[in-house]
Parts: C-alpha cells; sequence; structure tokens
C-alpha cells in the first residue's frame, strides 16, 4: 500500500491515536487484510509502539493479518443459525472449497470466515459474500451459491 | 433548512407528510438487512422499472422492517383513500405483477398480507387515519394489522416508526412526531426534571442487566467533572438478538433524540455511538441522520437557540463481543483493546478518559422521547411492578413465525412461543427457549407460564439480555447448546481473568467429551464446579455469567447429559459422533439421490430404472462422516439416524 494513501487515512482522522482501530479497518477494506509494511509505517508515523498496533490487530475479529481470497465468505453462527443447522452449511463449504475456517483457497478465489450473528436470525442459517447476505440456506444449495461467484 | 424554533419543525413535518402520504399511490419496500438478505433490493428495483415503465403516477419508496421477518420481502401499497394493504414474501416477478394490476386497480389477493386503516402515532398519542373512503374487491376479507396473531398482541413504543417511515429522510420522522419531544424538553424543560421523569417512568436499561436508567443518569449529572460523555452502546452482540440492528436501520433518528435529550438532563456535550462492525447498514443510516440532524441545527451548537450543544461521534467496533460490555466499551473508543477493568468506581463517575459517563443501550434512548412525550405516567403503567414499559423481542429459532416482537413487559412466554409465535414447525414439540445470549440460560416448557420480566428470567437462571430469545424444539440438543455458548465464549473471553479465560475452555473441552462419548458420569459435578468458579472469579459480567447456559441446562436438562454420558446417545439426533445412518432397505425406492449427493461415497448401490430392478442402497459406516446429506436429501423417509 502506498505510503501516501495511508497518509490520507491517518489525516482523515485527525492523527488521533485513539483512532487506530478506524484508521486499520480503513487499511483493511483498501487491501482485505493488514500487511506488515502498512502496519509498520503506522506505527512510524503514529508513533505509536509494533507491539501496541499487534495487539489491537489480533484482538479484534474483523482484523485480519492474513492474506484474502478474492471473494470473502462469513459462515453465520449465532444461536438461531446454530440450531437450524448453521454448522452443516459450514462443514459443506469446507469440503466444497477444501479449506477449513479462517484459510484461502490455493486459487485465491474464497476466504473462508465465520461469524457470530449478522441479525438476520428470521432467515437462518445465513451466509455472507462480499456483503451480500444470503438467507434460508440449505447444503444442497451451497454448489450453486458458490459458482456465482465463480 | 436550519431549525431555529418550533415553527419550523413544523415546517418540515409539512414537507415529511408530503412523503409520507404522498397525492399519489406509493409502494414501499422493507429494506432492511432482514429484507435484504431475501432479495427486497432486486424486488425495488424491478417495481421501479415497471413504474418507469408503464408510466404509472406511483411513488417508490423504501424503509425499514414491520418487524415479521418471516415474510420478507414485505412490499405495501399505499393509495389515497384506500386501506393500506401490505404483502408478503414479495419477489420481483411477484412485484411487477402487483403494479401491473394496481394500474388495472385490481388487488393481488394471493400475495395479502394483511391491511391498515390508520396507523398509531404512539409518541403523540393519536391515530393517523388514512380516511378510507371505500374498500376495493378482494380486501374485505383480509385482515387488519391488529388481527394477525402476530401483531395482536404487541405494542410498539421502541418500534414505532420502523416500516413506516423511509430512515434516510429525516423530514419523515418529523412528520411523526421526531425531534418535537426535544424541542419540549430543551427549550421547556429543566434537566432535573427530564430526569426526574425518567425516574419515574421506571425505566430499566434494555441492553441487559437492567439498571435503573434514571438513576444512572442522575448519578452521572452529579458527578463532577468539566467534560461528560454519553454513550450508546449499539454493539450488540448477543447471537439471535437484532434488536438494535432493526432500529438503527429503520428509524436511527429515534436515537439521535434520546441522547440529545439524555445529554442535556445530563449535562454533557459530546456523545459516541459505538456500533458492532457486523451491522454496516445500520452504520450507513447511522452516519446519514447524524448528517441531516447536523444540517438542521439539531446537533451542534446552540440547538434550537437553547444555548445547548452537542455533538455525536460514530465509531465502528472492530468484531469483538466483549466491547459490550461498558468499561471495555469506553477502553476501545480511547483506541486501546476492548479489555474490561474492574467497576469499583461506576462509569457514571469515571468512564471514559476518566470523565463520567453514561452508557445507555439502543432501544434505551429510543424509549426516551416517547417517555419524555407522553409522560412517566402513562409509561409506568405499561409492564409489571419492577419491570416497566415494553421490550423488543426477536423470536427465532425453531418457531413458526420468527421475526421482531415488542410486547409490554409481564407476557408470558406461553404467549410470546405459541399466540405470537405461531407454535413449532413440522408438528414437533417444544423443548426450550433460550434467553439472554451467551450470559443467559435455557428456560425448559414447565416454566412456560413464567411472566417476562427482569427479575422473573433471573430467578429461574436465565436473564433478559437484550432480547434475543431462540425457540428450541425436540430436535435441539441440550449438551450441543450449553457447547455452542462455551465455544463461542472461548473464543469471545478477552482473556484478562484466567478463571473465565481457562473455564470457559475447560468447559468446552468436557463439553466435547460428552457430546462425543467419552463423558464421565462425573462430568457434570465438575462441570458445576468450574461453572461457579468461573462466575464468582471474573471481573466482568461475561465471566460472571458465562456458565449459564451450561448450569441452566444441567438444571433443567439434567436427564439429557446422562443419556450422552451413560448411554451414548444424543437423543435430540445432533451430537455426530453419536450417530449411525442407516438406510432402510424395505423403504428405499432406489432413486439413487442419497448416493449422488454423499461427499464421501459411502452409499452404494443400484439405481432402479425402466429395464433395471436396482439394488437398494446402503451407507458404510466407515466412510460414513455423519454430515446428514443423505438424510436430508431422501423423499422416501428412508434413512434412519440413530
Amino acid at each position: 500500500m502506498e505510503a501516501s494513501k495511508i497518509d490520507g487515512i491517518i489525516r482523515k482522522y485527525g492523527e488521533k491515536s485513539s483512532a487506530i482501530l478506524a484508521i486499520l479497518q480503513d487499511i483493511q477494506s483498501e487491501e482485505k487484510y493488514l500487511p506488515k509494511e502498512a502496519l509498520e509505517y503506522v506505527s512510524q508515523k503514529m508513533q505509536i509502539s509494533l507491539s501496541s498496533i499487534f495487539r489491537i490487530a489480533t484482538f479484534y475479529n474483523a482484523l485480519s493479518l492474513k492474506p484474502r481470497g478474492k471473494h470473502k465468505i462469513d459462515v453465520c453462527l449465532g444461536t438461531a443459525c446454530h440450531v437450524r443447522g448453521g454448522e452443516k452449511i459450514l462443514g459443506k463449504l469446507e469440503r466444497e472449497l477444501g479449506v477449513s475456517v479462517g484459510e484461502t483457497t490455493k486459487d485465491k478465489r474464497f476466504t473462508l470466515e465465520l461469524v457470530r450473528c449478522l441479525g438476520c436470525c428470521s432467515l437462518g442459517p445465513v451466509a455472507v459474500v462480499d456483503g451480500k447476505v444470503f438467507g434460508r440456506l440449505a447444503q444442497d444449495k451451497v454448489s450453486s451459491l458458490l459458482k456465482e461467484y465463480k | 433548512m436550519k431549525i431555529l424554533k418550533k415553527g419550523d419543525l413544523e415546517k418540515i413535518r409539512e414537507a415529511g407528510l408530503q412523503t409520507l402520504f404522498p397525492k399519489e399511490t406509493k409502494i414501499s419496500v422493507g429494506m432492511a438487512t432482514c429484507g435484504l438478505s431475501t432479495g427486497a433490493d432486486r424486488v425495488y428495483e424491478a417495481i421501479q422499472k415497471e413504474v418507469e415503465r408503464s408510466k404509472l403516477r406511483m411513488h417508490v419508496a423504501k424503509t425499514g422492517c414491520i418487524g415479521f421477518c418471516q415474510r420478507e420481502p414485505v412490499v405495501d401499497i399505499l393509495e389515497p383513500g384506500k386501506p393500506r394493504v401490505f404483502y408478503q414474501e414479495v419477489t420481483p416477478e411477484k412485484a411487477v405483477e402487483l403494479v401491473r394490476r394496481w394500474g388495472e386497480s385490481q388487488v393481488v389477493s394471493d400475495w395479502l398480507f394483511f391491511k391498515m386503516e390508520k396507523e398509531d402515532w404512539i409518541g403523540e398519542d393519536r391515530f393517523y387515519d388514512y380516511s378510507v373512503r371505500q374498500i376495493p374487491k378482494g380486501l374485505d376479507g383480509t385482515p387488519h394489522y391488529h388481527q394477525i396473531p402476530f401483531y395482536n398482541k404487541q405494542l410498539k413504543v421502541a418500534l414505532r416508526n420502523c416500516g413506516f417511515i423511509n430512515p434516510d429522510h429525516i423530514e419523515e420522522y418529523i412528520a411523526r412526531g421526531g425531534y418535537f419531544t426535544l424541542c419540549r424538553a430543551l427549550l421547556e424543560m429543566k434537566p432535573e426534571e427530564i430526569i426526574g421523569e425518567v425516574k419515574a417512568s421506571g425505566l430499566r436499561g434494555r441492553g441487559g442487566a437492567g439498571f435503573l436508567t434514571g438513576n444512572k443518569w442522575e448519578t452521572c449529572r452529579k458527578s463532577k467533572g468539566d467534560r461528560k460523555y454519553v454513550l450508546c452502546n449499539a454493539d450488540e452482540g448477543d447471537p439471535g438478538a437484532y434488536m438494535d440492528r432493526s432500529v438503527l436501520e429503520g428509524d436511527p433518528h429515534s436515537v439521535i433524540e434520546g441522547m440529545i435529550i439524555g445529554a442535556y438532563a445530563i449535562g454533557a456535550h459530546e456523545g459516541f455511538i459505538y456500533v458492532r462492525d457486523e451491522y454496516p447498514l445500520a452504520i450507513q443510516k447511522l452516519q446519514t441522520a447524524i448528517r441531516q440532524a447536523v444540517e438542521m441545527g439539531l446537533l451542534g451548537e446552540d440547538i434550537l437557540g437553547s444555548g445547548f450543544s452537542f455533538r455525536i461521534n460514530l465509531f465502528r467496533g472492530g468484531g469483538a463481543f466483549v466491547c459490550g460490555e461498558s468499561t471495555a466499551l469506553m477502553a476501545s473508543i480511547e483506541g486501546n483493546v476492548g479489555e474490561p477493568r474492574a467497576k469499583h468506581i461506576h462509569t457514571t463517575e469515571s468512564g471514559l478518559w476518566d470523565k463520567p459517563s453514561n452508557l445507555n443501550n439502543v432501544e434505551t434512548w429510543n424509549n426516551i422521547p416517547v417517555i419524555i412525550s407522553r409522560g412517566a405516567d402513562w409509561y409506568s403503567k405499561i409492564g409489571t411492578e419492577k419491570s416497566k414499559g415494553t421490550k423488543v423481542f426477536s423470536i427465532v429459532g425453531k418457531v413458526n413465525n420468527t421475526g421482531l416482537i415488542e410486547v409490554p413487559m409481564g407476557i408470558t412466554l406461553r404467549e410470546i412461543v405459541y399466540d405470537i409465535g405461531g407454535g413449532i414447525p413440522e408438528g414437533k414439540k417444544f423443548k426450550a427457549v433460550q434467553t439472554g445470549g451467551p450470559s443467559g440460560g435455557c428456560i425448559p416448557e414447565s416454566l412456560l407460564d413464567l411472566p417476562v420480566d427482569f427479575d422473573r428470567l433471573t430467578e429461574v437462571g436465565s436473564m433478559m439480555g437484550s432480547g434475543g430469545m431462540i425457540v428450541m424444539d425436540d430436535s435441539t440438543c441440550m449438551v450441543d447448546v450449553a457447547k455452542y455458548f462455551m465455544d463461542f465464549l472461548k473464543g469471545e473471553s478477552c482473556g484478562k481473568c484466567t478463571s473465565c479465560r481457562e473455564g470457559t475452555k475447560r468447559m468446552h473441552e468436557i463439553l466435547t467429551e460428552i457430546s462425543e462419548g467419552r463423558g464421565k458420569p462425573e462430568h457434570i459435578s465438575l462441570l458445576e464446579e468450574l461453572g461457579w468458579v468461573t462466575a464468582e472469579a471474573s471481573l466482568c459480567a461475561l465471566g460472571g455469567t458465562a456458565p449459564n447456559p451450561v448450569l441452566s441446562t444441567i438444571r433443567y436438562f439434567r436427564h439429557e447429559y446422562e443419556e450422552h454420558i451413560l448411554n451414548k446417545r444424543c437423543p435430540a439426533k445432533v451430537c455426530r459422533a453419536l450417530l449411525k445412518y442407516r438406510i432402510l432397505s424395505d423403504v428405499c425406492t432406489m432413486c439413487g439421490r442419497c448416493a449422488k449427493v454423499c461427499p464421501e461415497k459411502a452409499i452404494s448401490g443400484k439405481t432402479k430404472t425402466k429395464k433395471e430392478k436396482g439394488i437398494p442402497f446402503r451407507i458404510d459406516e466407515q466412510k460414513c462422516i455423519q454430515c446428514g446429506m443423505c438424510f436430508e436429501a431422501c423423499k422416501f423417509k428412508a434413512i434412519e439416524v440413530q
């Protein structure tokens, strides 16, 4: 990520160190993850130790230090989705993609992650692909869902 | 325009009324996240295209969620002089048909949901009548809104505007009485008077713990400090609860208005709304709402010429459940990791940046304008002795009517599950209802007549929480539910207290052992002991309530634990390691569907065709991974789970 872009993000938040989470989130929405070089740059520029930034980056579930694939799939495992078979959807996705939760497929197309409740509990089980919510899923709908993104 | 006095507010109300009730027909689509996930955006586009193509005089609008999420996407048509008609489960194709038939003055009765002849403006104690002159053919038999079992026991205070206004139009919020209360509070009431009213109303915090809101405000007002903060907790993390999401997506200004009134009463000039990262649409709606309120002078310097100034910052969370805890939330806003601290000194005295801070959740703030407008007397008549007002619940899981409901406190669980929720689907048997999220517990059938309020739920080992109610039937395994919550909590524990970090992890391990057939009889008492230590020795409410899902399931469903441990059986047929799938050869029609879907190729046999006799299918136990695909695929109930 270019330094000027990161500078822009830091400026947007008035260079306040309390805005570190928002700054990291903005970097991530550009890069889909937090590249090491970007974190080092932020650390230097904002005079926050790299270890403090690392602590924040690993504390919050929304932040990732690992590169992600082209499409991000979040399977909801909220309580309502769980009792309606969310885990089966997750299992099916793991088998179809050949990866476990938190991993990216070899062709870098999909990253599979889980989320604890999206608040679409009435329509469970639910999964989100690149921000688009799919409700009332079933194991046999998974393949066709993936095809939309191939 | 800037609002400087009440007269200006009246002018904006007029503008809002024109889009709420335009002269031409209006067709609205519910576009909250639940609607969008079933294709409301495509429905909206299809309607727009059809209206354009057919050159009909029709106004196409967006609105929030009307609560009956099960029937999304919901579309309503409001034609002057006729009842407002709601349609359910609308697809883009159906939507086009609806518009076309409307052009021919017809009602499509097949997809009718309900009709409405007036709407409740609860904040102003009146109904807005649609002045119905004629009821079109085909609508006579359609139930009225209040005749629908899902709605007839509901009383909408917090959800008053959801599904009726476009959340992006501040004018529509004002048209339904919004910001008039703020005007009265700032110009005609003293801060103490407002606090007095909130105290007298008996309102208790809707985030879970149920602390008296007025008392909290009073302590914060009296706390010494040059700078004070008011905060809104929109980090709705309880899985299965989404009332705050719906309010923020459908009626964001109600929360902002509540916060300004609270800030004025407490003496704060800056506020924060902490929204969970998982709610992108809510963040977007809030951004728009805050911008509009600033543009109109309802936020910022010298609001309505009262001399009072207040601004609101929006803070996006990072996906950490523990940040819903007050001190963790404040640490997160300060730029630290969201770890709770001990509360020897309350946050109302020393909170955000060590300044007196008052934190309330979305639903609490959203109730404030109505309480001030209608008065404490009116509000305190709703509900039970110690739990006043209404509460929004999300009723989800194994129940026929899922969605968001708002009911007076004191209603029984039975009324919620059976009258409003319509009972359990597929003829299955009710087993439990889980309330209070990971801090709550599972309530069994024997307690279904329990009146729902803060204290009664705590008495039976659960809690109100933010209002999630997950209904479970006999195909839900209680050991699995306890394991699920421990898995959740061990991942979300911040790790500061050993008892919580290790306790949740060990309880999860033991529950895994039990669910995989390696449980021992002494495991139950071990879980109880571990649960006690975790609760006693942890700093914040996350650890303090973490054992509830385990302890309440042991308390009410001990026999299920014993079945797993002693007989290595999962009665609900959920715990995979204890299941065996078998094909009943005499029922098998040899269609071959099961073998086709099996990911492990564990099913063999020969498909029956016109030419060949076929061989009944069978499952190779060694290869079977108990995924259940064959069970779901079989249309002849030929697959048995043991």
